[in-house]
C-alpha cells in the first residue's frame, strides 16, 4: 500500500460527502439527543462520546469544501481545518467508541443517519493512517488468508469431518448447482462449531440443497469494519466468484451481524453491480422453511428465555419478526427485552470494536446497558444470532458473575427437530 | 419620534428587501448544494420502496420514541414547547397574517391577541430554559459552538422584541416595532448560513433517513 497521508485522508473524506451527508450536517441543531441513544455515552457519561461529535472531521470537510458559506469563510481565513493531530484524537471516537449500531440514526430528531456517516468517516481515517492496529491486522489477514482470524480451509475441513462423524450426515462441498451457498464466519468456526452441525441437521431435515465452497467460506468483511472500500470490495468479490462458479441461486450469511449487512446491502455497491443470486441471513432462511412447513420440531424450552437482536440484523437489515417466529416454535417462556427490534441496544462489540484490543475497556462499559436490560426481564438464558454478539454476551455476563448461558438460535432450533423427518409432500401440505 | 419612525420605515423597506433577497438566494444555494451532490446508484436489492418510508419518517420523527423521551424528557418537552409557541406567534398573530397576505395573498384566521401574548411569554421562558440547559448539560456544553449561542440570541431577540412591542413596553412604539422587524430580518439573513437551515433541510434529512432504512425493511 502506498503511503497514507493527511492529504489522502482528506480526499477520502471528500469522496464520501453526498446529498444525505450535506442534508444531515445542514440540519443538526446540536440538541445532543444522539448521546442518549449511544451505549458508549450512556454508560460512561463522557460527553466526548456524543455521536455527532464523532463526526466533526467529516463535518469540517463538508463545510469547508462543499458549502458556499465554508468557501466564504476560507477566503477570510475562518475555516476550521482538519489536521493530522485532530484525526489522531478522533481515532478513539470513530473506532473504539462506536459499533455503527445505528441507534442514534433512529433517534435523531432531524433524521440524521449518523451511523452511515461514521462508516463514511472511517474511509478517511484509513487513508490518513489513523485506523486501529487490531483492525489493520484483521484486514491484512482477511486479504492474505481469506479469514480475518487467519483460519484456513484445512481447519474447517477437520471440523467438517467431526460434524459428519457425529451427525452421520454428509456436508456438501463445492456442489455445483446447489440452491444455497452457505458462508461461515471464522469466529463461529473457532468458538461455536455447533453452528455448522446445526445447519447440517436442519438442512438434511428440511431437504435443502446446499453447499460450502472451498474457494470462499468466510462471510465476514474486515474492510467494512475498518472502512476501506478496496479491501471490502475484494472480499465481496470472492463470495460472488464462489457463488457464480457453483451457480447457486441463493447465498446464506451466517449468524453474524456485519457479514450480513456487508454482503446484503453494501456488497453490490462495493462491486458496482447487482448479484445474479439472492442473499439471506440464516435466520431468514430458517423462518422461510418454518413458514413452508419444512421444519418439524418437538418439545419446548421451558426456562425464561430472552433474546438479543444483533444491530446489523434487526435495525440495519429489517430482520426482526423472523427470529421471534422461530423462538415461538421452540420456547414457551420467551420474553422480549424492553427495547428490542429496531430500537434494541448494541452489545458493545460490533463494528470492529471486538477486533480492536485497545477498545476492550470501552467495550465492557458499553455492555453494561445490555446487562441492565437482561436483568430487567430476569432472563435465565439469552438467545442471539451473531457470533460477535454472542461472544460479547458470554464474556460480559461472566465479567459480572451472572450465570446466564447464551445460545445461538440456529442450534436451538436444531435441538428440537423431530428425529425422523417426514418427506414433505403435497399430500402433507393439504392435510 | 421622527428618528424612530425613519428607523421603522427603513426596516420595513430597504432592509426588508435585502433580508428577503439574502434569505432566498442563500437558502436556494444551500438546498441546491444538497441535491447537486445527490446519491450514488444503489445496487442492493431493496425490501421496499424508498418514497413512502421516507415520507413517513418526515412525520414520525417529530415525536420521540418512548425510551428517548424517558432519557431526555427536558430536551423533548422544552423543545416542543418553544417550537410550537414560536410557530403559533409567527403564524396566528393578526399583523403577521396581514404581512403574509400582503406578500402571498394567502390568509387564515388568527388567535385572539391575549392568547398570543401568553404563548409568547411561555416561549420566552422555554427559550431561557434551553439556554441554561445548553450551558449546563455536559453533552450540550461539549458540542455547542459560538453559532449555537448566536442563533439562540437572535431567536430570543425576535420573540422578546415582539413581546415588548405588542405590550407597548418600550417607547416610542415605532422604535420597538422596528427592532422586532430588524431582528426578524437578521434571523432571515442568518438562516441559510447557520443551523437555522434545519427549518427546511430537516425534511430532506428525515426523508433520506427514512428512505435508507425503509429500503432495508425498517421503519425509522
Amino acid at each position: 500500500m502506498s503511503e497514507l497521508t493527511l492529504e489522502r485522508g482528506l480526499a477520502a473524506f471528500r469522496a464520501e460527502v453526498d446529498g444525505p451527508v450535506a442534508a444531515f450536517f445542514s440540519s443538526c441543531v446540536h440538541c445532543g439527543i444522539c448521546a442518549q441513544a449511544c451505549p458508549f455515552y450512556v454508560e460512561t457519561g463522557d460527553p466526548k462520546y456524543t455521536p455527532i461529535l464523532k463526526l466533526e472531521p467529516l463535518r469540517r470537510v463538508w463545510e469547508n469544501d462543499f458549502t458556499l458559506w465554508g468557501r466564504i469563510k476560507g477566503l477570510i481565513g475562518l475555516q476550521q481545518k482538519v489536521t493530522d493531530q485532530m484525526l489522531a484524537e478522533w481515532e478513539e471516537l470513530l473506532y473504539d467508541s462506536c459499533t455503527m449500531c445505528g441507534r442514534c440514526s433512529m433517534v435523531c430528531p432531524v433524521g440524521n443517519d449518523l451511523a452511515l456517516m461514521i462508516r463514511k468517516s472511517r474511509e478517511g481515517m484509513v487513508q490518513s493512517g489513523h485506523a486501529p492496529e487490531g483492525l489493520i491486522a484483521a484486514s491484512v489477514r482477511a486479504i492474505q488468508t481469506g479469514s480475518p482470524m487467519g483460519l484456513q480451509w484445512k481447519t474447517l475441513a477437520v471440523q467438517i469431518k467431526h460434524v459428519e462423524d457425529s451427525s452421520g450426515l454428509a456436508i456438501p462441498v463445492d456442489k455445483d448447482g446447489a440452491e444455497y451457498l452457505v458462508l461461515l464466519s471464522s469466529m463461529e468456526v473457532i468458538n461455536f462449531p455447533e453452528y455448522l452441525e446445526a445447519i447440517t441437521r436442519i438442512f438434511a431435515h428440511a431437504g435443502v440443497s446446499w453447499t460450502l465452497s472451498t474457494d470462499c467460506f468466510e462471510a465476514t468483511n474486515a474492510g467494512i469494519q475498518i472502512g476501506n472500500k478496496d479491501v471490502a470490495a475484494e472480499l465481496v468479490e470472492r463470495v460472488v466468484a464462489a457463488a457464480e462458479k457453483l451457480r447457486v441461486s441463493k447465498v446464506i450469511s451466517p449468524e453474524c451481524g456485519h457479514a450480513f449487512t456487508a454482503i446484503r446491502w453494501e456488497g453490490p455497491n462495493l462491486i458496482g453491480r447487482s448479484y445474479p443470486f439472492k442473499v439471506f441471513h440464516i435466520i431468514e432462511v430458517l423462518d422461510e422453511l418454518r413458514a413452508a412447513g419444512r421444519i418439524q420440531t418437538e418439545g419446548m424450552e421451558t426456562d425464561r428465555l430472552s433474546m438479543h437482536d444483533p444491530c446489523n440484523l434487526a435495525r440495519k437489515s429489517g430482520v426482526i419478526q423472523q427470529q421471534r417466529n422461530l423462538m415461538n416454535l421452540v420456547a414457551e417462556n420467551f420474553v422480549d427485552l424492553k427495547e428490542h427490534g429496531k430500537l434494541q441496544w448494541c452489545c458493545g462489540a460490533g463494528g470492529g470494536v471486538s477486533s480492536n484490543e485497545r477498545a476492550e475497556p470501552l467495550k465492557m462499559a458499553a455492555f453494561k446497558h445490555k446487562k441492565a436490560q437482561i436483568e430487567e426481564v430476569n432472563a435465565e438464558r439469552m438467545v442471539t444470532m451473531c457470533a460477535t454478539c454472542r461472544t460479547q454476551l458470554e464474556e460480559g455476563l461472566e465479567e459480572f458473575n451472572m450465570d446466564i448461558p447464551v445460545v445461538g438460535l440456529t442450534e436451538m432450533i436444531a435441538e428440537h427437530l423431530v428425529e425422523k423427518p417426514r418427506p414433505a409432500s403435497p399430500a402433507d401440505a393439504q392435510a | 419620534m421622527s428618528g424612530s419612525m425613519e428607523f421603522l420605515l427603513w426596516t420595513k423597506g430597504p432592509m426588508f428587501n435585502v433580508a428577503i433577497a439574502i434569505f432566498a438566494i442563500g437558502l436556494l444555494v444551500r438546498i441546491a448544494e444538497i441535491f447537486v451532490l445527490g446519491r450514488e446508484r444503489n445496487y442492493a436489492e431493496p425490501r421496499a420502496s424508498e418514497w413512502l418510508p421516507g415520507l413517513r419518517t418526515v412525520f414520525t420523527r417529530t415525536v420521540a420514541d418512548p425510551g428517548t423521551f424517558k432519557r431526555a424528557p427536558f430536551n423533548v418537552v422544552v423543545g416542543w414547547v418553544w417550537h410550537i409557541g414560536f410557530l403559533i406567534a409567527l403564524l396566528l398573530f393578526v399583523p403577521h397574517i396581514k404581512l403574509i397576505e400582503s406578500l402571498t395573498g394567502l390568509s387564515w384566521p388568527a388567535l385572539p391577541n391575549p392568547i398570543i401574548s401568553m404563548v409568547t411569554a411561555v416561549t420566552l421562558v422555554a427559550l431561557i430554559a434551553t439556554l441554561i440547559h445548553r450551558m449546563t448539560h455536559p453533552v450540550k456544553r461539549r458540542i455547542s459552538t459560538i453559532e449555537d449561542y448566536l442563533v439562540w440570541t437572535v431567536v430570543f431577540a425576535v420573540v422578546l422584541t415582539g413581546f415588548l412591542a405588542f405590550n407597548r413596553m418600550i417607547n416610542p412604539y415605532p422604535l420597538v416595532l422596528g427592532m422586532h422587524i430588524l431582528s426578524a430580518e437578521i434571523m432571515l439573513i442568518l438562516l441559510p448560513f447557520t443551523k437555522l437551515t434545519h427549518i427546511f433541510t430537516l425534511f430532506i434529512a428525515r426523508w433520506y433517513n427514512g428512505a435508507a432504512f425503509g429500503r432495508k425493511g425498517v421503519q425509522s
